[in-house]
């Protein structure tokens, strides 16, 4: 029968609306105020008493406490208003210490049943909820010092090499003197830099029987150096980013050592932080020989065991951003070992050392960078103050059983071992240390505004649009409200299920999608028309109009689809969630559009006997 | 058929008015240029909320006093909200060393921060590189897949009329000094989204009466397309606009030049639908031919 959709399909599309509007309802639920707790050494458990210490402290201070909840290692303390949340961070951090970060939080309120089925609501973006700005500045002086040093041990070895006798080389400031013994030697080596070491400016200084070069690093392969430091660690800032799973980071270079990252919708800084600022790097070094000389080695704890140490040289063989990739897998046995790539410069340098270091061990040594706030009195007023400290301990003390290359493997490990192994070496890939400039939580109450403007012109503009349509198309015109309205639903289910994250461009990308996602109706309405007046029937002209339009309306969506893609695939922060809810506005109108509709009209007028088609345009 | 207008005997008017647009956003382009935004030049930029009304004139010539390098201050929204751009590089602490400048020179005025953003040139730089590339791309893809879905002279008509709408759209900005950030580029790129959207309903038509009008010459089946598809194109574009003013009006400060990009977009891309790509196909001289052999095209119109 013309215009009669089978059952399935009129199920199928009431049952996609359902599973819409249970999605979509978590928005409905505005989030508490919290503050989050998390202890600051990763792995650790969070413990109830702490939970009762902290609402005693803001007990004590007059801040009411509407619920705790303990998850993990995280602990969630929800209060009753917004007004006291930085007061109540600022306390417990202060009463905690360090051993635990404290940070802001939105605590969802979707009611259990939603939450039972995995719905959740739609994260909001910086402008939006606020969120955290975080600005990390990378110590280029450190990372210079590192790569002199480099350079001393490569230019020990290539002189050797070369059969070039120098007396020593050592490292000044920030130059290297070479030492020799006559000014033949140093013509020669001269000759030899010049041609090897472009990068280097050289300076003969020559006193009585001193023979000196003295090289320092060029300007333009300083500026080079560091932008490959910063690149690198910009690329391992944003692995870590993708660690905490935030929809849209932005992890972006700011001026020459400076790394900004933005996390829209995390007011969490708790878990960021954790995970940014691990500031971790890694050396490989030689376990110390028995009886060797106090001067030469040092003790370190083991990461997995503080009470066990292993006493390591003090010579470095390589650092963590020689570290090109590292996997755990299994060996020919089945034993859960971690391969490891080097650079080939880590590589030659691992070859040198180890190739008369078999049978010894090999440790890999973790540094972390912490912040510690200390509080010191200022005019009799005590402030706090943070300073950096450096903490190392050993992740792995293997023996060496062959010379190694740029490529090796660590075996006689457990499972997980292995794997934690693997992260760490790869989280380790930061070239230059890296720490916290400024952090930055964009409070709510700016983005409630923003919520509240948005909200208001999705409202006006669907007004708008629903009047109008009602006015020119009648009863097709009512269809195609339902529609409108059930597109929005969809979409915000749909962002919500994918966990987009909603920002103001992409409130004004609804609102967009609300001008726009009624074009298909028209474009059937239309031709609707177009068939009555040519004189067919309505039940014809239905069937026509909606069989007709269909590739016109599949065209013109789908270029616009690849504009959104594109834009989505350019863009950064704000600009991808406004692509993101224009395509996605684009797909759920195609369904709301044409098979919602469709589902109404037959509904309404499908399989009578009809003389007119309430359509408006005098037909 | 209610009436029908004769749109291919105005063409060369048509013709005109955009060349005369045209010609005027170039100009203007290339005089004075777009007031780019802080996301292509980078800089500093400060937004505060007084209590009352404060003179824009006295805060900056305060912030200049204090040493500030090319400041621009304006209001933003409303009186009390105001805006402050310069050239000052980051620091961490900007922010408070502003407020209190502006704090000295009325200190009855309480003021808040309400955001502050850095953007460093570099950053700037980058950004405006990919925006260029990410309009010429979008161009370049929509070409493509106009051209196969279509046909090749479809595909130039519809990218030429994409360009007229850029142009005249960057060319509105350009004259009225409007604000030419991040989210006007997003929105440059939804009105090539937009405006092609329309030009492919139009093309469609005339294909499809290409293949029905088989009596009629290019110009009465132009016509008759561009009159068939001219209620849904003014009814598309009338909701759209409808929920533009709403965003312009309500939307709030933030994305007032986004909302407004894409008005005069929209309007420009209807014009354009309309008139550009049509005239472009004349002025190609679009056949029948061009369009035959339709047998594979008739398998796949015939989809429901």
């Amino acid at each position: 029968m013309l215009n009669k959709y089978p059952l399935w399909k009129n199920l199928l599309i009431l049952f996609v609306l359902a599973l819409a509007a249970v999605y979509a309802a978590p928005n409905l639920y505005p989030p508490d105020p919290a503050i989050q707790v998390t202890p600051a050494q990763a792995g650790a458990e969070m413990s109830q008493s702490v939970v009762s210490n902290v609402n005693e402290i803001l007990q004590q201070n007059g801040i009411d406490v509407l619920a705790d909840e303990v998850n993990g290692s995280t602990a969630l303390v929800r209060l009753t208003s917004s007004e006291h949340q930085l007061a109540a961070k600022d306390l417990v951090q202060r009463e905690l210490g360090d051993d635990y970060i404290v940070a802001l939080n939105l605590a969802p309120t979707t009611p259990d049943w939603l939450l039972s089925m995995g719905a959740g609501p739609m994260t909001l973006g910086l402008d939006l909820s606020g969120g955290v700005h975080f600005l990390m500045e990378v110590d280029m002086e450190d990372y210079m010092a590192g790569r002199i040093k480099n350079y001393r041990e490569e230019l020990r070895t290539r002189l050797r090499e070369e059969g070039i006798k120098y007396r020593r080389v050592v490292v000044e400031g920030n130059h290297i003197d070479v030492h020799f013994v006559d000014a033949a030697v140093r013509d020669e080596a001269d000759s030899f830099l010049s041609r090897e070491y472009p990068e280097f400016l050289r300076e003969d200084l020559d006193e009585n029987d001193r023979y000196l070069v003295r090289l320092s690093v060029t300007e333009q392969k300083i500026k080079e150096l560091e932008d490959y430091a910063l690149k690198q660690n910009l690329t391992t800032l944003r692995n870590r980013v993708n660690e905490l799973g935030v929809a849209e980071p932005l992890v972006q270079r700011q001026g020459r050592n400076r790394i900004v990252v933005e996390l829209p919708g995390v007011q969490d800084t708790a878990e960021a932080k954790k995970i940014l600022g691990k500031a971790a790097n890694l050396e490989f070094r030689l376990e110390a020989e028995p009886g060797a000389s106090r001067i030469t080695t040092e003790e370190y704890p083991f990461r997995s065991d503080e009470f066990r140490t292993a006493r390591l040289q003090k010579t470095v063989i390589t650092t963590g951003d020689s570290v090109t990739n590292a996997q755990p897998s299994f060996d020919e046995n089945g034993m859960p070992q971690v391969n490891i790539d080097l650079d080939s410069k880590g590589g030659a340098i691992m070859a040198q050392v180890t190739r008369k270091a078999i049978k010894r061990r090999m440790a890999v040594l973790f540094v972390e960078r912490k912040p510690k706030t200390i509080y010191e009195m200022v005019d009799g007023v005590e402030q706090p103050k943070t300073i950096q400290v450096v903490e190392k301990s050993i992740i792995s003390l293997a023996t060496i059983q062959s010379q190694l290359g740029s490529s090796f493997r660590i075996t006689g490990l457990e499972s997980a071992e292995a794997s934690e192994l693997a992260l760490l070496l790869r989280a380790g890939a930061l070239a230059a240390p890296m720490y916290f400039v400024e952090e930055r939580t964009v409070g709510p109450s700016l983005g409630k505004e923003n919520i509240q403007q948005g909200t208001n012109s999705v409202i006006l503009g669907l007004a708008l649009v629903l009047v109008l349509m009602t006015v020119y198309y009648r009863v097709f015109g009512l269809i195609a409200n339902v529609a409108l309205i059930a597109n929005i639903v969809v979409l915000i289910a749909l962002m919500s299920i994918v966990g987009a994250t909603l920002t103001l461009p992409g409130i004004a990308g609804i609102v967009l999608t609300v001008g726009m996602a009624v074009d298909a109706n028209v474009l059937i309405f239309s031709r609707i028309r177009e068939e009555l007046r040519a004189g067919r029937s309505p039940q014809q002209a239905i069937h026509e109009g909606y069989n007709r339009a269909f590739t016109t309306i599949l065209d013109a969506n789908l270029t616009t689809l690849i504009v959104a893609v594109i834009l989505f695939a350019v863009g950064t922060g704000p600009v991808k969630g406004f692509a993101v809810t224009l395509s996605f506005g684009i797909i759920t109108s195609m369904f709301t559009a044409i098979m919602l509709t469709r589902a109404l009209t037959n509904w309404i007028y499908g399989g009578r006997r009809l003389q007119t088609l309430s359509i408006g345009g005098n037909v | 058929m209610k009436f029908t207008f004769d749109f291919m005997k105005y063409r060369h008017f048509a013709l005109l008015f955009s060349g005369a647009l045209l010609l005027a956003s170039i100009i203007s382009l290339s005089v004075q240029g777009l007031n780019l935004g802080l996301d292509f030049t980078g800089g500093t930029l400060l937004e505060v909320q007084y209590e009352k009304a404060q003179p824009v004139e006295q805060i900056s010539s305060a912030l200049e006093a204090a040493g500030y390098k090319d400041v621009t201050v304006q209001t933003f929204g409303s009186e009390t909200d105001i805006l402050m751009r310069m050239s000052e590089a980051f620091r961490a602490d900007l922010g408070n060393e502003v407020l209190q400048v502006l704090q000295q020179v009325d200190a009855s005025n309480q003021l808040t921060l309400m955001r502050s953003e850095f953007v460093g040139a570099n950053v700037g730089e980058e950004l405006r590189d990919q925006g260029g590339l990410a309009l010429l791309m979008a161009l370049g893809v929509v070409m493509i897949y106009v051209a196969a879905r279509f046909q090749f002279k479809f595909s130039v008509g519809s990218v030429a009329a994409l360009f007229h709408d850029v142009l005249i759209t960057l060319g509105v900005f350009s004259l009225f000094q409007l604000e030419f950030d991040l989210t006007v580029l997003a929105a440059l790129l939804a009105v090539i989204g937009y405006s092609l959207n329309d030009t492919i309903v139009v093309a469609d038509r005339i294909r499809e009466n290409f293949r029905t009008m088989r009596h009629s010459d290019a110009a009465e089946i132009m016509n008759n397309a561009i009159n068939k598809t001219l209620d849904r194109t003014l009814m598309t574009s009338f909701t759209t606009i409808l929920v533009l003013l709403a965003l312009l009006f309500v939307g709030g400060e933030l994305i007032h030049n986004f909302a407004m990009a894409l008005t005069v977009g929209i309007v420009i891309g209807t014009y354009s639908s309309i008139y550009v790509a049509a005239t472009l196909l004349m002025a190609l001289n679009l056949t029948r031919e061009d369009l035959i052999p339709p047998e594979i095209e008739e398998e796949i119109d015939d989809r429901p």
